[in-house]
């Protein structure tokens, strides 16, 4: 249950992150470098390191995508390898319960990504408070406290998955495939499908010149209904909105009311802290909450299962 | 009977879906006693074995392992009781001294207390040079070694023991025989074995039951089994042929 430390996995996830860390910052500073030159006076600038794009992405998308690979990496044989290793009836047959178990391989798995997203925030900042030379507000420090906090929910919900189908399949090769295929459909399916869906329940062609705002708006919902089906989805709005106080909604420009696209062509002024958790609150509860069903499943079976099914 | 009796079942019986692994067992085992429990490959003995340790739920019936039920307090008895399963597992990049450690941790030895025992017991089982190397190098051999002292180190009442020798060289074989021997007459350690490798139960065993589809068909000293069975009253039988009549009956 420790022993995720020592593992090879562990030491090359951890320096894939980092190099990538150390990449973004310098990309993303240098961009922060030039846009600055002749500002008056920039607000949060210090968030712009993790949410702009610089050449390639940001921080933010790259966990959003990636980030997943950390959890399947460390939950997805974490019961059939001991299962395989024929460890896990003398596991059992020691004076521990049976939840212990399991528990252990998903709270162990929590304290790793914890440790290791802490590690990532602290090394982007240390270097970009370097580069740009800004140091964070109070409220930017919190902002990146409550990133840390939401990624790492939804690292631990792919980490749920992975232990879920490490309990489910037998063999560590079918586990692994079987959350990489879920994360590749959330990753990349939901999103392509709700475009598709949407075309198909309310088509809007781009040749047309009137565009019946009905329909665009019906298009609209409907694509973004399908695709917060998607965590990744539900997780960079969420992020997005926390690192970047700018945004207002979660809403695209289209779907936002006419309120919201007032208040936002007329104050440009960044949204309080307790403003921004307001509106990504919905988003926050249903990460923790697939999480959590996630997890339940995965006990649950695990508590029925027969040992001998070896 | 000065004895007390340590294992207890009682109309146990087990079903997976329609097939019936374990059928209405009765059976008792007194305290320091040597138990061989026979029979054929996928005759239940295993599924036994893990009813007593409530590792599995019995579909009816009744177990008392030293008064304890293991589908209520699986925690009491698991303190006092070891299991080995058959071709036991370890964590193959921790060394012997590792596993060692990790197993007392869970049992809750301080680990002062777990330190002596396992240089005591890496000592008895041989290993003490090996056990620096990383398990995942080990011979069969001294895999079933550490086994038997990783099953030791809590100082249990009861061993069960899945197939310990199989696998196993007729020297390595012999050596764990005498161990189970020795623990069992020295420290009054019930031992409960299930085999199918028969010469090695009779020169071990106290009494044995034979057990063939799920059925335990005997029970007894093997004398006694000799004699009911056979005929015979002499020295000149073996468990084999015993095994065998019950075998070809069933």
């Amino acid at each position: 249950m420790e022993d995720h430390f020592s593992s090879t996995r562990f030491l090359l996830i951890s320096a894939l992150i980092v190099m990538v860390g150390v990449i973004i910052t310098s990309m993303v500073g240098m961009a922060i470098q030039e846009e600055l030159k002749g500002m008056a006076k920039p607000t949060l600038v210090f968030l712009l390191l993790f949410t702009a794009t610089g050449k390639l992405f940001s921080f933010v998308q790259f966990i959003g995508f990636f980030g997943p690979l950390i959890g399947i990496f460390l939950g997805f044989d974490s019961i059939n390898r001991e299962r395989v290793s024929r460890t896990l009836t003398k596991l059992l047959s020691q004076p521990i319960y049976r939840d212990s178990v399991i528990n252990g391989k998903f709270f162990s798995g929590v304290i790793i990504i914890g440790i290791v997203l802490v590690a990532i925030v602290l090394l982007i900042s240390g270097l970009g408070i370097r580069l740009i030379g800004v140091v964070p507000g109070v409220e930017e420090v919190w902002r990146l406290i409550i990133y840390v906090l939401i990624s790492l929910l939804y690292i631990s919900f792919w980490l749920g998955v992975a232990i879920l189908f490490s309990v489910i399949f037998r063999s560590t090769a079918t586990s692994a495939l079987a959350s990489l295929a879920l994360w590749i459909f959330f990753s990349f399916f939901v999103g392509l499908g709700a475009g598709f869906l949407a075309d198909a329940i309310a088509p809007v062609s781009q040749s047309q010149t009137y565009i019946d705002p009905e329909v665009l708006i019906k298009h609209e919902r409907i694509q973004r209904v399908v695709s917060l089906f998607s965590p990744m989805t539900l997780y960079s709005e969420a992020t997005n909105t926390i690192l970047d106080p700018l945004r207002k909604t979660t809403r695209g420009l289209i779907l936002m009311g006419p309120l919201e696209r007032l208040s936002i062509s007329r104050f440009q002024n960044p949204l309080p802290l307790e403003e921004s958790i307001l509106i990504v609150i919905p988003h926050l509860l249903s990460i923790v909450a697939i999480t959590f069903l996630c997890f339940g499943i995965c006990y649950l079976i695990f508590m029925r299962q027969e040992i001998r099914t070896i | 009977m000065e004895n007390q009796i340590v294992i207890e079942a009682e109309g146990l019986t087990k079903k997976y879906g329609a097939q019936t692994a374990v059928n209405h067992l009765n059976l008792q085992v007194q305290e320091g006693e040597v138990f061989g429990f026979l029979g054929p490959n996928g005759a239940g003995k295993t599924t036994t074995l893990l009813m007593f340790l409530g590792l599995t739920e019995p579909t009816s019936g009744k177990v008392k392992i030293l008064g304890f039920d293991p589908a209520r307090e699986p925690f009491r008895i698991k303190e006092k009781v070891s299991f080995l399963p058959e071709n036991v597992g370890f964590y193959e990049d921790m060394d012997a001294r590792q596993n060692l450690r990790f197993i007392a941790r869970l049992n809750r030895i301080p680990d002062r207390i777990s330190e002596k025992r396992i240089e005591q017991w890496l000592e008895l089982v041989g290993l003490s040079k090996e056990a620096g190397k990383k398990v995942g190098t080990y011979s069969k051999g001294m895999r079933q070694r550490l086994g038997i002292a990783e099953v030791m180190l809590k100082e249990p009442k009861i061993i069960f023991l899945d197939e310990p020798t199989i696998g196993l060289d007729p020297d390595g074989t012999n050596w764990m025989l005498d161990l189970i021997h020795s623990l069992s007459r020295e420290k009054k350690i019930t031992t409960f074995l299930s085999s199918h490798l028969l010469d090695q139960v009779q020169r071990i065993c106290d009494r044995v039951g034979i057990m063939i589809k799920g059925n335990l068909v005997a029970v007894g000293p093997i004398e006694e089994l000799a004699k009911k069975k056979l005929g015979v009253d002499a020295k000149d039988y073996t468990l084999e042929e015993i095994y065998m009549t019950y075998f070809k009956e069933a």
